[in-house]
């Protein structure tokens, strides 16, 4: 695994403003103090009238960028996901979601693999604060390709919509073509089995395909289901996982409570019940490390994902 | 709208918002009191706007972020042709239009909703940034609370609006010195906030906002100001205008029943 590619899907959102911003005069990108780790200085460099640097003030941020918007145009506005969506949350729920604002909050440094800069950076929270929110598109993607195409319909359909990024690169997954089939709100399965169905996201994308390999190796057939949409999340392709595995692993980086393992439950628990085990972060805060060990300590890799599919 | 024009209009518009309140049992009159000759002032005489054309290109825009004194806002957009004054009885009424705070999807000539303190002023700092950029004449006005001066976020937009060097914006502080805990400078004390708005970078005036002639000409000087953003500092009266709501903390979110609302109407001048 060592020569596979790998790139941070923050510097997929980077050159997504960089191109997209040629097309949308409308468009505007804001930063609080880390246009360098969000990679929005790509934007500021390119169109450095339409680029706002709020400073370390993400509230503020947020509040004017509901003010941008209803003015007529789309924003961006970018923070780590701890103080985008943790610090911000209220602003977000009042000032976009609720009066409907055509922003696109994109938070970079989403999970555990902010690594060094430990627990206070990292966030196992965000995706279950934003997916409460009545109206907002949540979107959690596993690679270069797909953010790139999930990124251009977050912008071109109106309203709030948060997404998360990686600081750490996310080995390539799909191609141009496979890229195409990427829709908002249509999971991917990426990888037929019915033995049971690994339902991941982010991340854990490429950590389940690693995964579903090793278990065809024992005989087990694993599907393999790219839920890079949170929200709206696709009930038919979890009921489908469910009627047809019987067995469901949610793999995410994230809280185990709230998250995608919560939303899943929801709907298999109301339409088809259906065991599940859950992989990410199991209800405790993180700390210093580098992003592979992080992940290994706190139980979110292949191997996490392997376990919990041989104890169906 | 001469001065004298504006007087009786304000009346109105103390009327109406009384009457929506008393209507609903519930919403907060103390503050919809003290802004109410601003609110009249900007409404009918200072700002650009189209009641026919809410959306109207290069209109003037206010985002009263004290969003709990919306029953003032409400019955000034009501006076100006945005909605029928009768409109007013349905306040805070399940379904109805005119919500218990500002909602811009359903109250036609709200441009933000507000409610939650302080995100309303950093919301219209946004506003005059897209204007500035955009190159649209339309001015954005927007009202705090003083006791919300307490929310950090104002002093965050303070800086931005500073920083763009937002002439098109204008901020009014209504000085009412109450709060719901009490007086705002025991509560926690926001004072000087002249001082400190010019500190921030801002340019302040001054004004007793109740005296309609110093509202007008203070607006005046306001929007001559260039380079900087300007902060309107009025000095007001919790409850303005209704004997018995004067200066009390405890009327900043109670409903006057029939009997009040009866004195009160008549102390203003109404009917009945």
């Amino acid at each position: 695994m060592a020569d596979v590619k790998k790139i941070a899907t923050r510097e997929s959102y980077g050159r997504f403003l960089e191109e997209y911003g040629r097309e949308r005069k409308d468009l505007v990108v804001m930063c609080a103090d880390l246009s360098g780790s969000n990679k929005t200085d790509y934007f500021e460099k390119a169109f450095p009238e339409r680029f706002i640097e709020c400073g370390i003030s993400e509230q503020d941020m947020l509040a004017e960028a509901a003010g941008i918007a209803h003015s007529g145009h789309v924003v961006a506005a970018s923070s780590f996901a701890i103080f985008a969506a943790g610090r911000s949350y209220e602003i977000i729920r009042n000032s976009i979601a609720y009066t409907n604002a055509n922003v696109k909050v994109c938070a970079t440094h989403g999970g555990i693999t902010v690594g060094e800069d430990g627990a206070s950076h990292q966030t196992f929270e965000d995706l279950a604060l934003m997916r409460v929110i009545p109206g907002m598109t949540v979107i959690n993607p596993a690679d270069d390709l797909s953010a790139k195409a999930l990124l251009r319909q977050i912008f071109e359909t109106d309203g709030p919509a948060y997404a998360r990024f990686s600081r750490s690169g996310l080995p390539v997954i799909y191609d141009e073509a496979k890229a195409r089939e990427v829709k908002v709100g249509k999971a991917l399965t990426l990888r037929e089995g019915s033995d049971l169905a690994i339902i991941a996201t982010g991340l854990m994308v490429s950590a389940a395909l690693e995964a579903a390999e090793a278990l065809a190796d024992k005989g087990v057939q694993a599907r393999v289901v790219d839920m890079h949409t949170i929200k709206p999340l696709d009930e038919e392709a979890i009921v489908k996982a469910a009627e047809e595995c019987g067995f469901i692993v949610t793999a995410e980086e994230h809280s185990v409570i709230g998250g995608l393992g919560s939303a899943v439950a929801e709907v298999t628990s109301q339409k088809c019940p259906c065991r599940i085990a859950m992989v990410g972060q199991q209800d405790v805060f993180g700390e210093s490390g580098k992003p592979a060990e992080l992940l290994e300590k706190y139980g979110m890799t292949s191997l996490d994902i392997i376990r919990a599919a041989m104890a169906r | 709208m001469n001065v004298n024009e504006l007087k009786q209009t304000a009346r109105k518009v103390r009327i109406d918002a009384l009457r929506g309140i008393h209507a609903a049992s519930s919403g907060h009159p103390g503050g919809s009191l003290s802004s109410a000759d601003i609110i009249t002032a900007l409404y009918f005489s200072v700002m650009n706007i189209d009641p026919d054309d809410p959306h109207m290109k290069g209109r003037d825009r206010f985002v009263l972020s004290k969003g709990h004194s919306c029953p003032a806002l409400y019955a000034a957009l009501a006076n100006r042709g945005y909605f029928d004054p009768d409109e007013m009885l349905s306040f805070r009424r399940l379904g109805s239009f005119l919500q218990g705070h500002p909602n811009m999807d359903k109250c036609p000539g709200v441009e933000m909703s507000t409610g939650s303190l302080g995100q309303g002023f950093s919301v219209a700092v946004g506003m005059a940034i897209a204007g500035k950029m955009d190159g649209d004449s339309g001015r954005v006005f927007t009202m705090t609370g003083d006791g919300e001066l307490q929310e950090g976020i104002i002093w965050e937009a303070a800086l931005s609006a500073a920083k763009h060097g937002l002439d098109n914006l204008i901020a009014i502080v209504d000085w009412n010195n109450l709060q719901i805990d009490g007086v705002v400078d025991t509560v926690k004390k926001v004072a000087p906030v002249d001082e400190k708005f010019r500190a921030f970078g801002w340019e302040v005036f001054s004004c007793d906002g109740h005296d309609m002639q110093d509202i007008l000409d203070t607006f005046d000087k306001a929007l001559a100001v260039k380079g900087k953003p300007v902060c309107i500092v009025a000095k007001t009266v919790k409850g303005k205008g209704v004997s018995f709501m004067e200066d009390k903390a405890g009327w900043h979110g109670k409903a006057p029943d029939d009997e009040q609302l009866a004195q009160a109407i008549e102390e203003l001048g109404g009917e009945k």
